[in-house]
């Protein structure tokens, strides 16, 4: 078959042949320029993490492991990464606890206003960030509450619950109702069958749901620039650093935050794949 | 869906807490917003002291002052939204149909970028696209740009930008639609002597539309509105409205307006968003 075909070759031109190849692998080629534009940011945050810079990362100065030894060398850095990090932790808690079960009601149940509760849903992601954050930080203004670590919390569960919603949801969607009326079937009250047959079921989608809910509260800089007052998260440490040039050590907890968020992703898709398995 | 018609409270007991937080945090504020937007200052009174007086005025100073960034944001947004869509459907599409056993490995590299905090990506390429960066004397070398021209603080930085920020919100939905397509419909489209393009025109994008709504929106919106990508890669001549709501909140101090620029951009926004899905004719985005 194959000296058949290599036979046939030599009739067709160079040309048509090379056009045909780049006919037929297009999609190929487009999807690897994709992909080159997507990681050339992150690649060159990594190799800047280990630039031996001083002050100002901008120019190329020669390899050095002391930033990744030293990640809180810069002045703040660290205090800015640990008041995200305690914020992305609490708005993920309250906003996967509230949506999930807002995606309950709405997944599972028919009843009138479900569609204006679909609405409520909606909006806050078809609000711009900024008019979010403005509107937040005007009502604590007029109640007199001081913007700050709180603040920054109750506005994050805000635009978290949304994402949440959403995902779960579709989780709800995609299971199979007939796996909840065997377990009735078999004398399992309402209860039962939630706790051992639906929450199993559906918490990939929730465990989902916090993640995604944890990497927005951690990486959101517009609603919490209103809202976070002289606190300082590491996004806002970013965004003030860059007009100096920020300092290596934030290239350095970028990527780390990077690898850890990779390998989070990576072992969840190996547990699910496991559990497909065993299934 | 299994309707558990038993006990008719329980979806409300759900929805209760949730709600009620969104109404205190969301929609509240909301209305709060409209209630500063007609609001003027007090006479004598000291710099970020206002009064209501039903101004409304406010709006028509706000937008005829403005009209120059709130234009600008709409088109950068829309620009960025086309080149998002033109970049991410072939990659979508790659990933749903092309990549065999790599789906699920190449899909969690699509959104592997975007766990790099957003402005560590955006500082990057303005160093990328800076003076000091390899794009900049590459391209003067062989001759593209001229000496004097530079890639950072232009239109073109900013609308790069905002492609590359939002590009996961559009390739997501698209791939989630286009996943759900299933492929004997291209091969029927095939067997009835369609090509590969007539087969594209005719099913494989008829059908991917949801995932082309859902991701036109979740892209434009987010924006339209946004102030980062400007100030980082754009100049003072590309400010978007996003810059000048967060000035008059931060640094003019001047509540009214930046609430009915707010309202404005949310109104216009809604407006445009309304009309857009009538026009595509997709109801379930959610």
């Amino acid at each position: 078959m194959s000296k058949l075909k290599d036979a046939s070759i030599p009739t067709i031109p160079f040309g048509a042949r090379v056009s045909r190849w780049f006919g037929r692998n297009l999609i190929r080629i487009y999807a690897v320029l994709g992909f080159t534009y997507l990681f050339i940011p992150v690649l060159y945050t990594f190799a800047f993490s280990f630039n031996d810079s001083g002050k100002s990362n901008l120019v190329w100065k020669g390899f050095t492991l002391d930033n990744w030894k030293n990640p809180c060398g810069a002045p703040e850095i660290c205090t800015a990464l640990g008041n995200s990090i305690k914020i992305g932790f609490l708005a993920t808690i309250f906003s996967t606890i509230l949506g999930t079960m807002i995606a309950f009601a709405i997944g599972r149940y028919a009843f009138k206003g479900r569609s204006s509760s679909n609405l409520l849903i909606f909006l806050p992601m078809a609000t711009p960030e900024i008019v979010l954050g403005a509107s937040l930080l005007s009502l604590f203004l007029v109640f007199h509450i001081n913007p700050g670590f709180w603040p920054t919390v109750i506005a994050h569960v805000m635009f978290c619950i949304s994402f949440v919603v959403v995902t779960v949801k579709a989780r709800i969607a995609s299971l199979d109702p007939r796996l909840e009326q065997a377990a009735m079937d078999l004398y399992a009250n309402e209860i039962e069958t939630f706790r051992r047959v639906t929450l199993p079921l559906v918490a990939p989608g929730i465990a989902g749901a916090a993640l995604l809910a944890f990497s927005l509260s951690f990486d959101d800089f517009i609603i919490t620039n209103f809202n976070s007052g002289t606190l300082k998260t590491f996004p806002e440490f970013v965004y003030t650093a860059a007009a100096r040039g920020i300092p290596a050590q934030a290239n350095v907890i970028g990527s780390a935050m990077f690898i850890l968020a990779l390998l989070i992703v990576i072992a969840g898709q190996f547990v699910g794949s496991k559990a497909k398995v065993s299934k | 869906m299994i309707k558990y018609l038993t006990k008719v409270k329980t979806p409300y007991l759900l929805l209760l807490p949730g709600f009620l937080f969104l109404f205190t945090f969301f929609i509240i504020p909301i209305a709060n917003l409209a209630q500063t937007s007609t609001q003027s200052a007090i006479a004598g009174g000291d710099t970020g002291q206002y009064e209501q007086t039903l101004q409304f005025s406010n709006y028509l100073t706000a937008f005829t002052e403005n009209k120059e960034q709130f234009a600008r944001s709409f088109v950068f947004a829309l620009c960025a939204t086309i080149l998002a869509l033109a970049i991410a459907y072939p990659l979508a599409y790659a990933i749903a149909f092309k990549a065999g056993r790599l789906k699920n490995f190449l899909l969690v590299l699509v959104v592997a970028p975007f766990l790099v905090s957003f402005l560590l990506r955006t500082v990057a390429w303005k160093q990328i696209l800076g003076e000091e960066g390899f794009v900049v004397p590459t391209l003067r070398s062989i001759g593209i740009i001229g000496d004097s021209t530079t890639l950072t603080s232009t239109s073109f930085a900013v609308i790069m930008g905002l492609t590359y920020n939002f590009l996961p919100f559009m390739t997501l939905p698209l791939y989630a639609s286009l996943e759900r397509i299933d492929p004997r419909t291209m091969e029927a489209s095939g067997d009835l002597y369609a090509n590969g393009f007539t087969t594209f025109r005719k099913v494989t994008l008829p059908l991917s539309m949801p995932g082309v709504v859902a991701g036109t929106l979740l892209t434009f919106i987010p924006a339209a509105g946004d102030y980062v990508n400007a100030s980082i890669l754009g100049s003072p001549n590309t400010k978007m409205i996003g810059n000048v709501i967060e000035s008059r909140y931060f640094k003019i101090v001047d509540y009214p307006t930046a609430a009915a620029l707010s309202f404005t951009l949310m109104a216009a926004i809604l407006i445009l968003v309304t009309f857009y899905i009538r026009k595509a004719g997709t109801e379930e985005l959610v």
